[in-house]
């Protein structure tokens, strides 16, 4: 399973990656793999702010809708609008091209909430068993 | 589809993914031949438009020159409508050609699970046509129409008969609106005592519809899981119950086909706490004659005509979903209700309890004439003989298939049975492939992924319309295609190929969105 | 039983296949307790010879319109229906199949759902339509769900009493909260601009206007799409008589954002008012917003056009209780005869029934308005649909009217308070100035 070691994962198989205070927000490989072929993506606007644990948007694939919890709070500072014309980026390159939101973080300790790579591994490996 | 003898089989096996029957005792054989005939690509009907050309005659105006821009200034249209213009000739070629890429009822075997795809008797729709029901009116003075009030008031007398209710309203146009309907009266009942509660409870096997119309209610969801042998577990219901359910959904049998043999232990849990029994009537064909919900404890159920009564499908409509209540929820009925006086028949629309109106007019009224004109000719015993045929059905097909495929749950079933893809997953073949491969061979496929509680669920509802040699078909190929999955599986993953169209890019056809031309 | 193919024998071989005695074993699985009484209190069965008899028999205790001069509407319109749209839509490839599950072996049916929603459309002048919905009525009622779907939060739906009587009970049935409804009360017919202002405020999440309304009168809405657009809300045009629009403005044209219409008038029998056909169209910013079944255009495995059935996740079989409807299913026989009735008709044909029905009414309008008693309470224009007033009660006046084979319309007293001496007159190409004129000598006889 491809999930890179310099990220962060939530249990809903969220991704983040930390820049100074702006956290970059996907979808993991194992969830887009799970959801297939992704049709449409639901974010929030520029400027809306997003609550830990809470959702704040919405996958759709054919057959499969999958809401997308925050993996943490803050300010929406950037979306990935190109994913409202190609959703197919998410399938594509998830860590990379498929970003879906920029937040600046209103409390950077809610990182030390979120697995590392080790950790979601295993979960993944328990969940699916 | 094309009659054949055994001996000119090998006639059709020219292409190697050709569909080959390993036989059983039929005496005669038939082959899908797909769209290998004379088949016509047909463009839709506004590339075949041609300005100037029309399909209808309309009578002089026999009344004096009108001028609309006179009459109605601003509002008249300053285009027409861009409808496609066609002769009626060009218009008759289009819907027929369209119609020849259609598998129906009529054309072979249609197993879906919990819809009921039985054969549709033809008298009803030559009834339903008849001028006098289809020439006539709503508000029409009631002494002119006493016909069609007699045939409303006698289905509902027999709908209750048959689910052992108090009353019923025949104006629900499907079995999803009828659930609405008996919800609005579920919480239209616990208002009038105080509190219209917050919950229902809602089994984790149900048809998707009913947690929607809960929460189009007003109502929160709260699923019971169910026990191991795919039954409704009374533990689970008594430990979810408490005053603020309004009530439970259940469906019976379950749409694993089993019979819910705990119903009245559940039922008397959830009245205990002042709770209701919804059930969900969408496998009434099991129940004729044997068991009447309302005697076990349900307050109300909705009644799909078109799954039970033989009312034909339409590609997804018009049907009929009437609600038949317990006496406890009749004063909720939505209106109008019809009364017989001696031997007059009326409408009474002024009930103050009643949830009010959920059709315009007399619902699908025509759709209720064909489910009357059904029962009547069945009968009483000819009824309780549809229940006994369309289980010794999907018995007859559970044992013929059960050492190929997976059997997930092992309990009796009764008018369907619930199989899955566990056993050709081995071989990189899913439920979808093996539902598409099924094509090949001149059926229509299950249901597929229903109930969501079965991995790759495959749901067969052979009903009791078919003949032996037409399941031996079935069943031969459902074994034939259980050995190709495991020596060819590439062939059942990339069917279909006997159809007018291979499979659909439906991810395609969600992102680029083209609803219309 | 003839829908019952099984042989004794046959019985007897799959029996010994499933490994049961008789048939009554397979139901074992049935508690005793739960059992009923196995004879139903239904009669006994009948052959197809003595079933028809007796349906007939049936029939003959109702009176078709054809045999009476017949001037009802009230929602449910009398048209001509060709030959070839009734036979094309009973081909048992188009009455028998599901719902398009498994589009491979559905391109007509689904075809058929994509040019039906082309053609209502075009008609309607929005930017998308689902493949049908129930009923006008039920579709104005998931009209008004989506839009307090849409405004997130907002509860409240303005309605003019010029909406059909039988839309606005449904619409408060299936809201169930009727305090969330704003009733405001017809000005001469028509939506009264001052109670429609003062009824307008933050918590409005719609109004629906009706057009032609049920008084048959049309009239302009753009201002009120205006203030409705200003006030953040949406307007919901729904519409009994499609027909209407092969002249008039349609509702995309005037500011609409969903439009909701009854499509009984296009090619279906009246039948007593149902089966119906419910038309739901948005503009394409809502289109997720629908419920519905939808159908859309794509390619197969070898790149040929198909048409699926799409978005959706949108509905109850995967998004649950968060589904954009409850609903499952729609009436597709009834939208392909409303496809095939439409392109009979045409671009050119629409617009002309549409005149003949305005020209009649028009023509009968005047012709009974010029009666001594009778007068026209709403000065409005109107479609195919009129409300004339006399000094007595309509009710009489409707009988009397029967009595000599009129059927007159319908008496406006039965749904509003007051108007009990109103009566509600629809005329379609149906109706020949012949029958015109005996309607008029008749009432100005039973009038005075």
């Amino acid at each position: 399973m491809n999930a890179p070691d310099d990220l962060r994962y939530t249990k809903e198989h969220e991704w983040v990656k930390v820049e100074g205070n702006v956290a970059t927000i996907g979808i993991t490989d194992h969830a887009q793999s799970q959801l297939g072929d992704i049709v449409y993506v639901e974010f929030p606007g520029q400027g809306e702010t997003v609550t830990k644990s809470d959702s704040f948007g919405v996958v759709e694939s054919v057959k499969a809708v999958s809401d997308c919890y925050a993996p943490v709070s803050g300010k929406v500072v950037e979306v990935n609008d190109s994913l409202t014309d190609s959703p197919e980026t998410l399938n594509e390159d998830c860590y990379g091209e498929g970003w879906l939101l920029r937040v600046e973080m209103s409390d950077p300790a809610e990182i030390e909430d979120l697995m590392d790579q080790k950790q979601y591994i295993a979960f993944v490996a328990e969940e699916t068993a | 589809m094309e009659r054949r003898n055994s001996k000119s089989l090998s006639d059709t096996n020219q292409r190697t993914n050709e569909p080959t029957y390993q036989r059983t005792d039929s005496s005669y054989q038939r082959t899908a031949c797909g769209a290998t005939g004379l088949v016509l690509e047909e463009p839709t009907l506004f590339e075949q438009s041609v300005p100037g050309r029309r399909g209808i005659s309309l009578p002089a105006i026999d009344v004096p020159a009108f001028n609309p821009c006179e009459a109605f200034g601003d509002l008249v249209r300053d285009k027409a409508p861009e409808l496609p213009e066609l002769a009626e000739s060009d218009v008759a070629r289009h819907f027929t050609r369209l119609s020849t890429r259609n598998f129906s009822k009529d054309l072979g075997f249609y197993p879906l699970g919990s819809c009921t795809m039985k054969y549709n008797p033809k008298i009803a729709n030559k009834v339903a046509a008849m001028p006098g029901f289809a020439d006539t009116h709503p508000f029409q003075p009631l002494s002119s129409v006493q016909g069609n009030l007699r045939i409303c008031y006698e289905l509902e007398r027999w709908l209750c008969e048959i689910t052992g209710m108090n009353a019923a309203t025949l104006w629900p146009a499907a079995g999803s609106h009828g659930e609405l309907t008996g919800m609005l009266m579920i919480r239209a009942y616990h208002t009038a005592r105080g509190n219209p509660r917050s919950k229902v409870l809602i089994p984790d096997s149900a048809h998707g519809t009913n947690p929607a119309s809960a929460v189009t209610c007003h109502y929160d969801v709260v699923t019971v899981q169910s026990g191991p042998d795919g039954l409704l577990d009374p533990k689970a219901v008594a430990e979810a119950m408490d005053k603020e359910v309004a009530a439970i959904m259940i469906t019976n049998p379950n749409t694993l086909g089993v019979y819910e043999e705990n119903f009245k232990a559940v039922a008397d849990i959830v009245h205990a706490k002042g709770g209701l029994v919804y059930c969900d009537g969408a496998n009434l064909n099991a129940l004729m004659g044997f068991v009447k919900p309302g005697e076990i404890g349900a307050d109300a159920m909705h009644i799909n005509l078109h799954k039970t009564f033989g009312t034909p499908h339409g590609g997804g409509g018009p049907g009929a979903g009437p609600v038949a209540v317990s006496r406890a929820l009749e004063p909720y009925l939505p209106m109008p209700r019809i009364a017989k006086n001696g031997d007059n028949y009326t409408t009474i629309s002024d009930k103050p309890e009643s949830i009010g109106r959920i059709n315009t007019f007399f619902g699908n009224f025509g759709v209720l004439l064909r489910a009357y004109v059904y029962i009547r000719e069945l009968g009483a015993e000819g009824l309780v003989g549809v229940t006994k045929m369309a289980t010794l059905n999907a018995n007859y097909v559970k044992a013929r298939l059960k050492d190929a495929y997976d059997l997930p749950y092992s309990r009796p079933s009764l008018h369907e049975c619930v199989f899955s893809d566990k056993r050709q997953n081995a071989y990189g073949v899913k439920t979808l492939d093996i539902a598409k491969r099924l094509m090949d061979y001149g059926c229509h496929p299950p249901t597929i992924y229903f109930p969501l509680i079965v991995h790759g669920s495959i749901m067969i509802e052979p009903t009791e319309t078919e003949c032996k040699e037409l399941l031996d078909e079935f069943c031969d190929a459902m074994l034939t295609i259980a050995s190709e999955c495991e020596k060819t599986p590439e062939l059942v993953k990339n069917a279909p190929s006997r159809p007018f169209r291979r499979r659909l890019d439906e991810a395609k056809a969600a992102r680029d969105a083209v609803l219309k031309e | 039983m003839r829908y019952l193919p099984h042989t004794n024998e046959e019985i007897r071989k799959m029996l010994a296949v499933i490994g049961a005695k008789d048939v009554g074993d397979l139901f074992s699985s049935i508690p005793k307790d739960h059992r009923c009484n196995p004879e139903l209190n239904i009669p006994g069965g009948i052959s197809e010879q003595e079933l028809w008899a007796q349906m007939n028999s049936i029939a003959m205790k109702n009176r078709t319109l054809s045999c009476s001069a017949s001037f009802i509407g009230a929602g449910a319109y009398r048209h001509y229906i060709p030959a070839a749209v009734s036979e094309l839509a009973s081909r048992s490839e188009f009455t028998t199949p599901y719902t398009p599950y498994q589009p491979e072996i559905s391109q007509g049916t689904l075809q058929a759902m994509f040019e039906y929603q082309s053609q209502i459309c075009r008609l309607f002048d929005m930017d998308v339509s689902n493949a049908s919905h129930y009923s006008g009525a039920t579709a104005l009622a998931d009209a008004a769900l989506m839009a307090r779907r849409i405004s997130k939060g907002r509860k409240a739906i303005i309605v003019p009493d010029s909406v059909h009587p039988e839309y606005r009970r449904v619409l408060e049935s299936v809201l169930c909260d009727g305090d969330s409804i704003r009733l405001i009360p017809s000005s001469c017919g028509r939506v009264d601009r001052a109670k429609f202002a003062a009824a307008l405020d933050g918590d409005v999440a719609a109004a629906v206007v009706q057009f032609p309304n049920f008084f048959g009168i049309v009239e302009d809405f753009r201002d009120i799409a205006d203030s409705l657009h200003k006030a953040g809300a949406l307007l919901i045009a729904a519409t009994p008589e499609p027909i209407a629009f092969g002249i008039l403005t349609p509702p995309g044209s005037w500011g609409a954002d969903i439009a909701a219409g009854e499509g009984l008038s296009l090619g279906l029998p009246v039948s007593f008012g149902g089966p119906t056909l419910g038309i739901f169209t948005t503009r394409d910013q809502f289109t997720r917003q629908m419920p519905g079944r939808i159908c859309g255009k794509t390619i197969d495995a070898e790149g040929r056009e198909g048409y699926v059935l799409t978005l959706s996740t949108r509905e109850q079989h995967i998004r649950r209780e968060k589904a954009t409807s409850n609903i499952c299913s729609n009436q597709t026989l009834c939208a392909t005869t409303a496809a095939i009735y439409l392109s009979m008709l045409g671009k050119e044909g629409i617009r002309e029934l549409a005149n003949i029905n305005a020209a009649k009414a028009d023509y009968l309008k005047k012709t009974l308005s010029a009666i001594k008693g009778v007068s026209i309470p709403f000065e409005a224009r109107t479609f195919n649909e009129f409300v004339f007033e006399t000094a007595k009660p309509a009710a009489e006046l409707l009988a009397k009217l029967d009595a000599q084979g009129i059927i007159g319309g319908v008496d406006l007293g039965r749904f509003y308070p007051d108007t009990d001496q109103m009566i509600l007159v629809c005329v379609t190409e149906m109706n020949t100035r012949e029958e015109m004129d005996r309607y008029a000598q008749v009432l100005a006889q039973v009038v005075r």
